[in-house]
């Protein structure tokens, strides 16, 4: 029966049921892209780094483990030296890379070096850079910038012809020839990263050892470990931003169910007079206000993982750049804040209506 | 329905009931003693004007309200020394209330009204006696419309259906027909009426209304300032 009384309030009052609905939603939904892209871009880092090949990392002495700045203080002439000092190296290639804003960077390589290191690129247009001014693009970049091979890209202030399309997940989204960029950027004989491809991988750790020995300033990765590391740290970095959204969304959601529950036992201050004078305990009270609580909260997250799927497909194909991860475990966690949220802002009106005087509830117009 | 018991014991004892409001810091007496009893099976009509004291004396009886002082037995039980807590129980099988304004809930049907009345007082008997209580009321085929589409007439007698479902001791009838037209009204008190002669319903009904009061009760009581003055 009160089950019954709870879906008969709600839907006697729609448009506060649909705004408190839609409060919800977008609370579940805050904390789900929030995290969604936070998510992506590491990801999507990952994925990337993962895709050049390499074992090894040498990093310039500024960097932290999570981020390599727009910087390049490696002397260039290190990678001959290391892969003719250490035959376990089978190939050693040097980048160079710059930000562009929007999370995008623009990599100078070696091409031929990272296509051997990343055990070839499939191509979706066009061929290798041949010229100076020549750029290769992913094919995640070239859909968003609608280019193909043969046309023209604004990098760094100058125009550069775009020669091939690839696959993405291959160390960056835009390439160009890194003489070019070095001398753009002032960076003659200079590189950001160092990536180094063993002929055995169980080799890592005691070729970083002899390396260390000889370069002590140098941060040296195995790539799996520097993933390890930016992973914690980005998680680290990202975790106050996303505390911080997180709370804006509970806030958010305990207001609304606060103010929507609160002006609803107003409004319904004699049926609360009534249900007491035929003899309902302040508990039966309070499980009409809660379960309503959790039927809106319920619709609510529903609705907001709705919400979160239509935005991922939307950022997907208006704003592919950015990928969007809507994980399982934060469905969960999502819809656990969204109840905690709604349950609090329920809690006042529900024991304010359990505590109502029968009498004065019955007088109340 | 089955008829009450004959009892000795009065089922409604009220003895120097007093009750004070504390308003804007200052003491409203609405009660100044007053001793009522009402037997088991009796139809008590309460009469006095406005600020009289009635509804107060019926909200103790009913346990919406603790006196001040005095003593006041329902069924034997005395309010005065009860909880809150023990008062809203009582509430839910002891005793049925009917208001002026009918005050059903808008968003349930007729036969949700009074199922809700048992479903407070964990009530899941099924009662098949309660059918002819039904067709007294004249609306066992009007249950299934929400209130706004009954009349006036129809909405207090789904009251007095909701208020006796759980086959409370007392009946307790705070104005019944104050908002009815006279043919509504007169059908209402005709109900309980035959409430009150063919199943035993002890009922206490407030009215302004004397002819209404001689026309369907066995007792009249008259109040003014707080107490009781004749009855």
């Amino acid at each position: 029966m009160i089950n019954r009384i709870v879906v008969r309030n709600l839907l006697h009052r729609p448009i506060r049921t649909a705004l408190s609905v839609l409060a919800v939603a977008v609370e579940v939904t805050m904390i789900l892209m929030i995290v969604g892209v936070s998510e992506g871009l590491l990801w999507e880092s990952q994925q990337r780094s993962r895709g050049v090949g390499a074992d090894i990392v040498i990093r310039p002495s500024t960097s932290s483990a999570a981020m390599t700045l727009s910087t390049a203080d490696i002397p260039e002439k290190l990678v001959d030296k290391l892969a003719q000092t250490f035959p376990e190296i089978e190939i050693a290639t040097g980048t160079t890379l710059t930000s562009m804003g929007n999370l995008q960077t623009v990599t100078g390589v070696d091409w031929k070096r990272f296509e051997q290191m990343s055990g070839g690129v499939r191509y979706f247009g066009g061929g290798p850079m041949q010229g100076p001014y020549d750029a290769i693009v992913d094919e995640v970049y070239a859909k968003y910038k609608k280019v193909k091979a043969g046309d023209e890209l604004h990098l760094l202030n100058q125009k550069f012809h775009i020669t091939g399309i690839v696959e993405t997940g291959k160390m960056s989204r835009i390439f160009i020839p890194i003489e070019t960029m070095q001398e753009l950027m002032g960076w003659q004989g200079k590189l950001s990263q160092v990536y180094l491809k063993l002929h055995d991988a169980a080799d890592t750790k005691q070729v970083i050892a002899k390396i260390n020995a000889i370069l002590p300033t140098y941060p040296i990765y195995a790539l799996e470990e520097l993933l390890s590391l930016a992973s914690a740290d980005l998680r680290s970095m990202a975790s106050q931003f996303i505390n911080v959204i997180i709370g804006i969304a509970v806030i958010i959601g305990f207001m609304v169910v606060l103010l929507s529950m609160y002006t609803s036992i107003l409004e319904r201050t004699r049926e609360i007079g009534i249900l007491k004078s035929m003899g309902a305990s302040r508990t039966y009270i309070i499980r009409i206000v809660m379960r309503e609580t959790i039927v809106v909260c319920a619709a609510g997250i529903l609705v907001g993982y709705g919400f979160s799927y239509s935005a991922q497909a939307a950022i997907a194909a208006y704003y592919p750049l950015v990928t969007v991860l809507i994980l399982p475990a934060w469905l969960f966690w999502g819809a656990v804040i969204a109840v905690i949220g709604s349950t609090l802002g329920a809690f006042y009106p529900a024991t304010k209506a359990a505590r109502q005087d029968p009498i004065e509830a019955l007088a109340y117009d | 329905m089955s008829t009450e018991p004959v009892i000795t014991e009065p089922i409604i004892e009220a003895v120097g009931l007093t009750k004070v409001y504390h308003m804007g810091g200052v003491d409203v007496p609405a009660l100044r003693g007053v001793d009522l009893e009402a037997q088991a099976g009796e139809f008590v009509a309460i009469l006095g004007p406005s600020g009289s004291g009635k509804s107060t004396l019926f909200h103790i009886i009913g346990g919406l309200t603790p006196p001040t002082d005095g003593h006041v037995k329902v069924a034997g039980t005395d309010l005065a020394a009860m909880t809150d807590s023990q008062r809203t129980a009582m509430r839910r099988t002891q005793v049925g209330f009917v208001f002026q304004r009918f005050n059903l809930l808008p968003t349930l049907s007729a036969a949700e009204n009074i199922a809700i009345a048992k479903d407070i007082a964990g009530n899941h008997n099924q009662d098949k006696d309660f059918e002819d209580v039904l067709k007294i009321l004249g609306i066992a085929n009007r249950l299934h419309h929400k209130p706004y589409a009954l009349s006036g007439g129809e909405q207090q007698r789904v009251a007095i259906a909701r208020a006796i479902v759980n086959r409370p001791r007392i009946l307790l009838a705070d104005e019944p027909t104050g908002n009815l037209d006279s043919k509504n009204s007169e059908t209402v008190l005709n109900t309980l009426k035959e409430l009150n002669q063919r199943f035993g319903q002890t009922i206490l009904m407030i009215t302004h209304n004397p002819e209404a009061a001689s026309f369907c009760t066995d007792r009249m009581v008259h109040m003014h300032d707080g107490r009781i003055v004749e009855g």
